[in-house]
């Protein structure tokens, strides 16, 4: 039998969604259900005087209107931040009570206040303008640089600092930075995102009086973990009175990890009225209450010598985390990027220092690539201004300071455990024509535009995580994953992991593994999800870890199923266990013919005995059934890297920037499914080329979302993409048996500094932020030729 | 938002001041306008309907007329709630003799907020360009009206012809605020 790992399998779950099957949370519909709608702020910051419902409750088709008094009433717990991080003096971090109504005080727009219950939805809509909110109306602080100058906006917390994190050793950096004979400097902003998943945020929650349970259908990343949070910190039931069903999900790029305040607000608030409540978000909503990406204003340095080899490094960094810390809030502008900041270079001595501030804006959180874009920008628009300083080639400079063994000890935290970045390097310039660039630079001067060549080498941590080493950075739970491998008693096979597929193809993947390890047809395998009742427990999907964890996972719970069928054969033969092989789905007793197949197995397993025969298959002491879990905590985090190369043309009289050419060169270890991939890949660049390109959520002074629809939030479209010129090289990750790295996040990761290395290239050196929009290329543009005339 | 520009109405100062002050002109000038109540010679309130993009907004409002120095100047602060959203803002109105006329000029600084600023900062524009057509329209048919010999029509924005396009333009943005919040409406018209 072909092996499929490494095949094109066609997605499974293509049928489905392309024939209208999908079934999302706001396909579900229950038998008398209602309709829920959420009054939230209009201010950024502002006191709640008064909260009047009276003439809400009296409109029509009203079944409950609750307020944060409420649910402080029934001590319902807030929103919390999964991970704890500690400042550089010492001190733990600050964060606030996240109530998931408010009750005294508003923190951002959108922050809900009341929710409005009722039995239809336009009833409920008419019902939430009545009610009434008096607010006092306070100065709200929005911009990142200057959050630590304004009003405090939760008592208790100075400066809007939740902390102040120091990563590495600043005497060491100190002394490189002596030692240097230029320093290369830069200043960056980091522009926040909004991730703007397909399928907008939904919830449908139902309360059985009877069994006392809720079922929360929700769109989540990871049932499972919100389900532990919403019973341990929300105390909205105890786990096994809450079952959390996340069905097919339309996309969340890490948006839809947190547990969220109308998760939370319609579980309670269904066994409190004991009916089904149904809440699914308009899009304007989802612009304002989504959690945002990015967001960071860093100042790096680059210390080097003038032969262009890198001697230190130094990261500051404000990171806006809005209103409140979300679960991955405070994790994502730290060891997410801190670590990742040095890029893919040997740099003796490095730190990075992260001010998280407070806002009045929506939480930020881990949005595609979480803190790997933030520091890969960082980083690779600093070495591609040493190589326009120093005057070497940018990737000459790049390969100069390679990593040239494998385990790879990276200046700060990670030990990379395999790679080989100048073969990445050497790929992508051959697959990009780096060469034969200059021509096409003069080709494009002379039709009177400019063109500029940007390159970027990344390397990200991901296949998160190791449990103990998490945790002892704060995390507040391990991240293994879970898998179990369930054999029908005629021979088909249900594989159920923890790890959620909201358009990573976990069907198709995942049956691809199981089919390779069980050696059982893969339409004979079906992979099941998003289920808090179906299987043990699963963390969910995020941080490229579901091949690389729950993946594995699946293997490890397939093995055990293998050994397990060897005792039987073995006694089912006559045989001793030892001599039994497993290939191509038999087992195979040595140097005899006698076999038996893993349905014989699988059969004889759960129907052990015989006619007319008082005898077993089993060995003694074996169970019946042929059902295996495993629990796989991974010893390291996985390092896909590469090299990505852009090419773009401006038109000077417009500012237009064209992307002509794009090459993705990545090492993701092994790859099970070259199609899937690809997809991740063109995703992740969709969105990091938006990053560079197109992307903007604004805030005006005031707090007001300047950018909350798709008349002013600008997401890229197809056209404005050449075709991918997608590659791999390929070093297998040494801490999982199937050698795999991830891949999901790698296009977002990457993209935003090549495209904007290549823009600022074209602009003769200009420093220009994302996103390079027009207006700000073509005063770009304007500068060149004034500085151009008076150098001629 | 911080907006500034002039109007010239061909009608002395005291009669422009006083229909200024006059909320049954007031009332019938401001695009659906339901309520306008004089509390004081100082304060009033209000309620408007209009149709702002995609929303039908219903605004109610207060204004607060500060350091009238009849008939020369005042400042007026207001702010205006609805479902929709809100709107505050204050504005310096100035009347100055010119061309045998009167010269209204006004700055405003406001902020509107809620869904209005989310999906409708885009379409403020537009939408004020329209109310400010009804307006001014309305506003000096009725002082023609009632004012014996002067024609319809004769008040006009100020040198029509020689104020660029962006000047005029910041007469709309005015009155497009007065749409999204009735309060402000008041502001540089009265």
């Amino acid at each position: 039998m072909a092996s499929l790992v490494g095949s094109r399998v066609e997605r499974k779950e293509d049928k489905r969604f392309l024939t209208g099957k999908g079934r999302y949370t706001s396909d579900i519909n229950l038998a008398n259900q209602t309709y829920a709608i959420f009054v939230r702020s209009p201010h950024a910051r502002a006191k709640i005087k008064k909260l009047d419902i009276s003439k809400a409750q009296k409109s029509s088709g009203v079944v409950s209107i609750l307020t944060g008094s409420e649910i402080a009433e029934d001590k319902i717990g807030g929103l919390i931040a999964g991970w704890a991080i500690r400042s550089e003096d010492g001190t733990e971090m600050k964060c606030p009570a996240n109530p998931p109504l408010a009750k005294d005080i508003v923190n951002f727009v959108g922050d809900p206040v009341a929710v409005v219950i009722a039995e239809s939805l336009e009833e409920a809509k008419v019902a939430a303008e009545k009610v009434s909110v008096d607010y006092k109306v306070l100065k709200a602080v929005t911009s990142t640089a200057d959050a630590m100058d304004g009003d405090t906006i939760h008592e208790g917390i100075d400066k809007n600092l939740c902390f102040d994190w120091l990563l590495g050793d600043r005497q060491k950096v100190k002394e490189a930075f002596e030692k240097a004979d230029k320093v290369i400097s830069i200043d960056i902003i980091n522009n926040r995102l909004i991730p703007n998943a397909m399928e907008p945020r939904a919830c449908l929650a139902d309360y059985n009086s009877a069994s006392e349970e809720i079922t929360l259908y929700t769109t989540s990343q990871n049932p499972h973990l919100s389900r532990l949070i919403m019973s341990a910190f929300g105390n909205v039931s105890p786990e096994h009175k809450l079952r959390v069903v996340a069905p097919d999900v339309g996309g969340g790029f890490g948006s839809k990890i947190n547990v969220y305040n109308e998760d939370i607000v319609c579980s309670w608030a269904a066994k409190k009225i004991n009916r089904a409540i149904k809440w699914v978000a308009e899009r304007s909503e989802s612009f304002l209450t989504d959690i945002h990406g990015r967001d960071h204003v860093t100042h790096a340095e680059l210390a080097v010598t003038n032969d262009g080899k890198f001697l230190g490094f130094k990261n500051e960094t404000i990171a806006n985390l809005g209103a409140y810390a979300r679960v991955f809030g405070t994790v994502t502008p730290t060891y997410l990027f801190g670590p990742c900041a040095t890029g893919v270079y040997e740099i003796p001595a490095a730190y990075s220092n992260v001010k998280a501030v407070f806002t009045n804006t929506a939480p930020v959180d881990a949005y595609r690539g979480a803190g790997r874009p933030e520091a890969t920008y960082t980083i690779e628009r600093l070495v591609e201004k040493a190589s326009m300083e120093l005057g070497i080639d940018k990737t000459e400079l790049r390969m100069k300071n390679f990593p040239t063994a494998f385990p790879f000890k990276q200046t700060l935290v990670h030990t990379v455990d395999s790679g080989d970045y100048v073969a990445g390097m050497e790929k992508a310039k051959q697959m990009a024509d780096y060469n034969g660039y200059e021509a096409r630079r003069k080709d494009s001067e002379s039709r009177g535009k400019l063109r500029g060549i940007g390159v970027s080498s990344y390397f990200e941590a991901c296949g998160i995580a190791p449990s103990a080493a998490v945790m002892s950075l704060g995390c507040g739970v391990g991240l293994w994953e879970s898998a179990e491998v369930r054999f029908n008693p005629t021979g088909q096979v249900t594989v159920y992991t923890g790890s959620h597929s909201h358009g990573q193809s976990h069907q198709t993947t995942f049956a691809q593994i199981a089919a390779d390890e069980l050696g059982v047809p893969i339409e004979n395998i079906d992979i099941v999800h998003g289920d808090t009742d179906k299987g043990t427990f699963g963390m969910g999907t995020y941080g490229s870890r579901s091949l690389t964890v729950g993946g594995i996972a699946i293997v490890n719970a397939c093995k055990k199923i293998v050994e397990k069928g060897k005792r039987v054969t073995a006694k089912m033969l006559e045989a001793s266990p030892e001599d039994v092989e497993f290939k191509d789905g038999e087992f195979i007793v040595a140097k005899s013919n006698k076999k038996k197949t893993i349905g014989e197995i699988a059969f004889a397993c759960y129907l052990p005995g015989v006619r007319d025969e008082m005898k077993s298959p089993l060995p003694e002491g074996e169970e019946p059934g042929l059902k295996e879990t495993a629990f796989f905590d991974p010893s390291n985090f996985s390092f896909p890297a590469g090299t990505h190369i852009a090419e773009v043309e401006i038109d000077p009289e417009t500012g237009e920037v064209k992307l002509e050419k794009y090459t993705a060169c990545d090492d993701f270890g092994r790859i099970i499914n070259p199609m899937i991939v690809e997809g991740q890949v063109h995703g992740g660049l969709a969105q990091g080329i938006g990053q560079a390109l197109y992307e903007n959520a604004e805030y005006d002074e005031t707090g007001q979302l300047m950018t909350g629809s798709y008349m002013d939030y600008t997401m890229p479209r197809a056209d404005n993409f050449p075709e991918f010129n997608i590659g791999y090289t390929c070093t297998h990750a040494t801490t999982n048996p199937l050698g795999v790295k991830g891949c999901g996040e790698a296009g977002a990761i990457a993209a935003p500094p090549t495209v904007m290395n290549a823009v600022i290239d074209a602009l003769g050196g200009q420093e220009i932020t994302m996103p390079a929009t027009a207006e700000k290329v073509w005063k770009a543009c304007k500068n060149l030729k004034k500085s151009n005339s008076k150098a001629a | 938002m911080k907006l500034s520009g002039s109007y010239q109405i061909n009608l002395d100062k005291e009669k422009v001041w006083d229909a200024l002050n006059d909320p049954e002109i007031l009332k019938q000038s401001i695009p659906g306008c339901d309520e306008f109540i004089k509390n004081s010679d100082t304060n009033f309130s209000a309620k408007a309907t209009n149709k702002i993009g995609p929303f039908n907004a219903s605004f109610s409002g207060d204004i607060e007329l500060q350091n009238l120095k009849p008939p020369h100047s005042y400042k007026i602060t207001g702010s205006g709630n609805s479902p929709v959203g809100f709107a505050q803002g204050e504005a310096d109105v100035k009347l100055e003799d010119s061309n045998g006329g009167t010269k209204l000029i006004y700055s405003v600084d406001a902020q509107v907020g809620g869904k209005i600023a989310q999906v409708g900062s885009r379409l403020i524009d537009m939408t004020a360009k329209k109310m400010a057509d009804i307006f001014f329209g309305k506003f000096s048919e009725l002082i023609s009206r009632e004012t014996p010999g002067v024609e319809k029509n004769e008040s006009k924005p100020a040198e029509k012809n020689k104020k660029t396009q962006s000047e005029k333009k910041h007469i709309y943005v005015i009155a497009g605020i007065i749409a999204v919040s009735a309060a402000i409406v008041w502001f540089f018209l009265n």
